[in-house]
């Protein structure tokens, strides 16, 4: 994947001028960005929280922050799942309505998350192993749609 | 005894995860490879080990932190720290706040702005172009389109490089990602002194 193909880059609709001239300085960031998106969307070891659940909640955290482009992008994976991707279901159909609460409170309300909200997903049964898997995807999303935010604001004002 | 800290301080408080951290003794091999543990390097932070649950996340992250907070060129390292410090008031993480507000004191050689900041949050006296970086950080911490364009122009006004600005953007978002860690998955505690 070239640098402008990167998912925050393509998004963020840098092409060239002075945005993609910056963008170039900092190209190492934006492959590591790129590996971090493939590391919480699609790992090799997914545990409790499969791909298509993965897609699905980056997409909702997405459209929830106002960026409905990079939600579809993310919701190209979300298969069986893609309902979740509407912030007006709950997750209660498909049982996993402890895990999408959770997610929206860390996406939205990061301030207002207590020992609680961690204690709570231990009593539903999910492993700390798949909550600490949760908090990257949701913290990971909340950086992407931040930098591409950023960088659609650097372009229309260039 | 331990008692949980709530107000923003520059004192480093201890971190305690509120999930079991991976125990080094039974770690896999990806995951020592992922928590650089050698036989002379054996000391690792209970936060790391607690992301070690997901290994794959934390071996592209670590490089990706530092790239950002550290590598030459474009914003200055305190300024970085000011992003960082926005997005950690926001996101009421007293631990983010209290590592970065204590490295842009040691940066900056002053602990004027941080005290500021921490005394008088949104009304803090602070320079034009600090104002304009604390401003834009603030914003696009409380939401991902919560900064506008009047918000990158004052950037620009102040001065502020494309370069920068990019830097800027990155340090915020980042701690919009460190924040949702830090923040949830443990708590930032003191010791209680007995007497």
């Amino acid at each position: 994947m070239s640098l402008f193909e990167t998912t925050a880059l393509a998004v963020g609709g840098v092409t060239d001028g002075p945005v993609a001239e910056a963008a170039k300085t900092r190209t190492n960031i934006m492959d590591a960005t790129q590996a971090a998106e493939n590391a919480v969307l699609r790992p090799l070891q997914a545990g409790g929280i499969p791909h298509d659940l993965r897609a699905a909640l980056a997409a909702r955290i997405a459209a929830a922050g106002g960026m409905p482009d990079l939600a579809a992008r993310y919701a190209e994976g979300a298969g069986d799942m893609a309902a979740l991707a509407d912030g007006a279901s709950n997750g209660m159909n498909e049982g996993l309505g402890h895990i999408v609460a959770f997610t929206d409170k860390v996406a939205n309300q990061t301030r207002d998350i207590a020992a609680e909200d961690i204690a709570g997903l231990q009593s539903a049964g999910v492993s700390d192993a798949d909550i600490v898997r949760l908090c990257e995807l949701t913290a990971f999303v909340a950086y992407q749609l931040r930098v591409v935010a950023g960088l659609k604001l650097m372009g229309a004002t260039a | 005894m331990s008692r949980i800290v709530h107000k923003f301080t520059r004192t480093v408080p201890t971190w305690q995860p509120r999930v079991t951290p991976v125990d080094l003794a039974s770690a896999t091999p990806e995951q020592l490879e992922a928590l650089q543990v050698t036989p002379s390097n054996t000391k690792v932070s209970a936060y790391v080990l607690t992301l070690a649950h997901d290994v794959e996340s934390l071996k592209v992250r670590s490089p990706l932190f530092n790239a950002i907070m550290y590598d030459e060129g474009g914003m200055s390292r305190s300024e970085r720290e000011l992003g960082a410090i926005g997005a950690s008031m926001v996101n009421r993480c007293i631990y983010c706040a209290a590592v970065h507000a204590d490295r842009h004191a040691k940066l900056e050689k002053s602990t004027e702005v941080t005290d500021e900041l921490f005394t008088k949050g949104l009304n803090a006296d602070l320079s034009p172009r600090n104002r304009a970086i604390f401003d834009f950080a603030r914003k696009l911490s409380e939401a991902p389109v919560g900064a506008t364009e009047e918000d990158m122009q004052a950037l620009r006004d102040a001065g502020l490089t494309d370069e920068e600005i990019l830097d800027l953007i990155l340090s915020t978002s980042l701690f919009g990602w460190a924040n949702r860690l830090m923040h949830v998955l443990g708590d930032p505690v003191r010791e209680e002194v007995s007497t």
